[in-house]
């Protein structure tokens, strides 16, 4: 070994430097990213500029791209305010899937008309998700039962669980036996805008965005929730109830990311179906992290996420490539995003240097 | 119908078996691999596609091994070289695995082998009973039958084993009586991620001989939790991952028999039944039995004070 590094701890570096660093994480895996498509016979250059084109290149694109972005910032939120009590929601998945079914079950069978309609299938969809996550949650705030793998396990049987209700009971009965439910009525659909598929759970995101950041920096609760993430030991100490904080804090993260299964369901498809969601309850993960918790940088991040699946869809017509390969991307960023955290938080200094180096 | 239901519970029960063992090595090193179930898919294609192209199992294995353990490499990397966080990591790995087994398996859907088939091993296939289900399996059964043993035999007999104990309670003490802390955890992380690929392998090479994308289906989950049933011992695994590999074989029969309960609900009752006894052994460690390395979860840095 010609040279030798010693690894520093350094105090973090400045915030230029770490949103570089984020950057500069998300452009490697990106670059590696491209080796994966090349190896299975896509030419990553065309594959990249398609993905750009599509999503970004048309009045058309861009309208699907804040399409995808509506559920990615409601799970995307959903998802951090739990990360900011140091508490994993990785349930968002089956919390969008309980959603859907509270918001269909009042579309189908409510009977409720205009002005009330909307609103109850909101309700029910925020209640459902909370209490399919207030199981973990429960577990997780009397008994300390690990919630990652809990909230996990949930998103399996919330699946199965929809498709009990689409493929038997819910069935449409004119459907051709498809695992349909009946259209919705128009009563229980959101409003479209500019002849695209753009609906109003876009704004209902960023409406969730804003009250969640006002929750969070401008009340005492949001306060508790960062003092407990950062020392509960700290905070329980000064008085705060740890437990019946993770168990809320958790709960209303499922029931925020139930308002994303009823923004897909009254927005997008209308009826509720097998797979109404393609994993945007993982890809909030990644969102959560990439926007280091907070709420704007988590609108942001869900827009560029939503450039890559729609891209991603297009590339998945034109080269076959399989859904889940989003996942293969989202999970190289991830790995350089830790890599990144790395280089932020320790810097390596040359110990010695000999004559060829 | 006793043998056929015990037979079919130690063909389910294999796959997370493998994985629970892999997972274990991980945990007691102190890093937690959420990672399971994308390695499990990765040693499920890998071992697939390596047999598909050579025509030899053992071929398949080996790759599948290979494949894992160098995806669990990475996670070693982050985890323990960039201290990076190990939840993040694990989850990173199972999206990745999930990813490329899509991306790479295209070519192999649809594709058939011949898979592990049984051989009886004389005498004690004839006990009455258990006879059969445990002695007229396939050669990769009898391996995690020696691998449980050999793992054991591993951390309780030899001092590689301590020293490895010894590093997930304490890498501080670790690192103070000379044991190289992060080559160990590197090699624990990238071998039991091996053993995961293994798991996968089995469902690719012998329970259903073809890879079907995403077929590992929430076993690597399971696994994780299966870790904690067991108290961290390799013993108590086989007797978990048995107890799963009992109720997948129920909600089979259930299924065969033709009952009017939904397949749908049937298929929950792995997953519920797993966080059913994930609650109760937590409940159990906290009442002092607790076998859980003591640093677990925490990467190792020298010059942290603690």
């Amino acid at each position: 070994m010609s040279l030798q590094f010693r690894v520093e701890k350094r105090e973090q570096g400045s915030a230029l430097f770490r949103a570089l660093a984020t950057t500069a994480s998300v452009f490697t895996a990106l670059f590696v990213a491209g080796f994966l498509l090349l190896a299975a016979g896509v030419d990553p250059a065309a594959a990249y500029l398609e993905i750009l084109r599509e999503a970004l290149g048309s009045s058309y694109g861009l309208s699907e791209t804040l399409v995808k972005a509506t559920p990615l910032i409601i799970t995307g939120l959903a998802v951090s305010i739990a990360f900011r009590m140091q508490i994993w929601n990785i349930g968002a998945e089956g919390q969008i899937y309980m959603g859907a079914c509270g918001a269909t079950w009042v579309a189908l069978f409510s009977g409720l008309d205009t002005p009330l309609m909307l609103p109850a299938m909101f309700g029910a969809a925020f209640i459902a998700g909370g209490l399919w996550a207030s199981v973990a949650a429960l577990l997780r705030a009397r008994w300390q039962v690990n919630e990652v793998i809990v909230t996990l396990l949930m998103n399996y049987i919330a699946i199965l669980l929809t498709d009990y209700l689409v493929y038997g009971p819910w069935k449409n009965p004119d459907g051709f036996n498809f695992p349909l439910t009946a259209q919705f009525a128009d009563a229980a659909r959101f409003s479209e805008y500019f002849n695209t598929r753009l609906h109003s759970g876009f704004f209902l995101a960023l409406f969730c965005a804003l009250a969640l950041y006002l929750l969070m920096e401008r009340t005492i609760w949001g306060y508790q929730i960062k003092a407990i993430g950062s020392n509960p030991g700290a905070a329980r100490y000064a008085g705060m109830r740890t437990g019946l904080a993770i168990f809320l804090v958790l709960t209303l993260s499922g029931a925020i990311a139930g308002i994303a299964g009823f923004s897909e369901v009254a927005g997008l498809q209308h009826r509720l179906q097998h797979g109404i969601s393609p994993g945007y309850g993982y890809t909030a993960i990644i969102i959560a992290w990439l926007a280091r918790r907070s709420a704007l940088g988590v609108v942001i991040v869900s827009l560029l996420m939503g450039v890559l699946l729609v891209g991603g869809d297009s590339l998945q017509l034109s080269w076959q490539l399989p859904v889940a390969f989003a996942y293969a991307f989202q999970g190289l960023i991830l790995f350089f995003l830790l890599a990144s955290d790395f280089f932020i938080n320790f810097r390596l200094r040359r110990l010695k240097e000999t004559a060829d180096a | 119908m006793l043998e056929i239901l015990l037979d079919a519970t130690v063909r389910a029960g294999t796959p997370i078996l493998f994985a629970t063992l892999g997972a274990i090595i991980n945990e007691r090193a102190g890093i937690i691999n959420l990672g399971i179930e994308g390695l499990m898919l990765i040693g499920a294609l890998s071992g697939f596609a390596a047999t598909f192209v050579s025509g030899n199992l053992l071929l398949g294995v080996a790759a599948a091994f290979a494949a894992a353990f160098a995806a669990g490499s990475i996670h070693a990397l982050v985890c323990v070289q960039l201290r990076g966080n190990q939840i993040v990591s694990g989850l990173a790995l199972t999206m990745f695995g999930v990813g490329c087994t899509a991306l790479f398996g295209r070519s192999m859907v649809g594709q058939t082998i011949d898979g592990f088939e049984r051989h009886a091993i004389p005498l004690l296939s004839q006990l009455p009973v258990i006879g059969k289900a445990f002695f007229n399996q396939d050669w990769l059964i009898y391996f995690s039958f020696l691998l449980v043993f050999k793992i054991w035999f591993f951390f309780y007999r030899t001092r590689w084993g301590l020293e490895l104990r010894t590093i997930g309670e304490n890498p501080a003490a670790a690192d103070a009586c000379g044991i190289p802390v992060n080559l160990y955890r590197f090699l624990a992380i990238a071998c039991g991620s091996g053993f995961v690929g293994i798991g996968g392998a089995y469902l690719s090479l012998a329970s259903t001989p073809m890879w079907i994308e995403n077929m590992s289906a929430g076993r690597g989950w399971i696994a994780v939790a299966l870790v904690i049933f067991a108290g961290w011992s390799s013993v108590r695994a086989l007797f978990g991952a048995y107890l799963f590999g009992g109720i997948t074989a129920m909600q089979l029969r259930f299924q065969a028999m033709g009952t009017t309960i939904s397949a749908h609900i049937l298929q929950m009752l792995p997953y519920i039944f797993t966080i059913v006894v994930l609650v109760v052994s937590t409940l159990r460690l906290q009442k002092g039995a607790s076998q859980q390395p003591g640093n677990l979860g925490q990467p190792y840095d020298r010059e942290d004070r603690k």
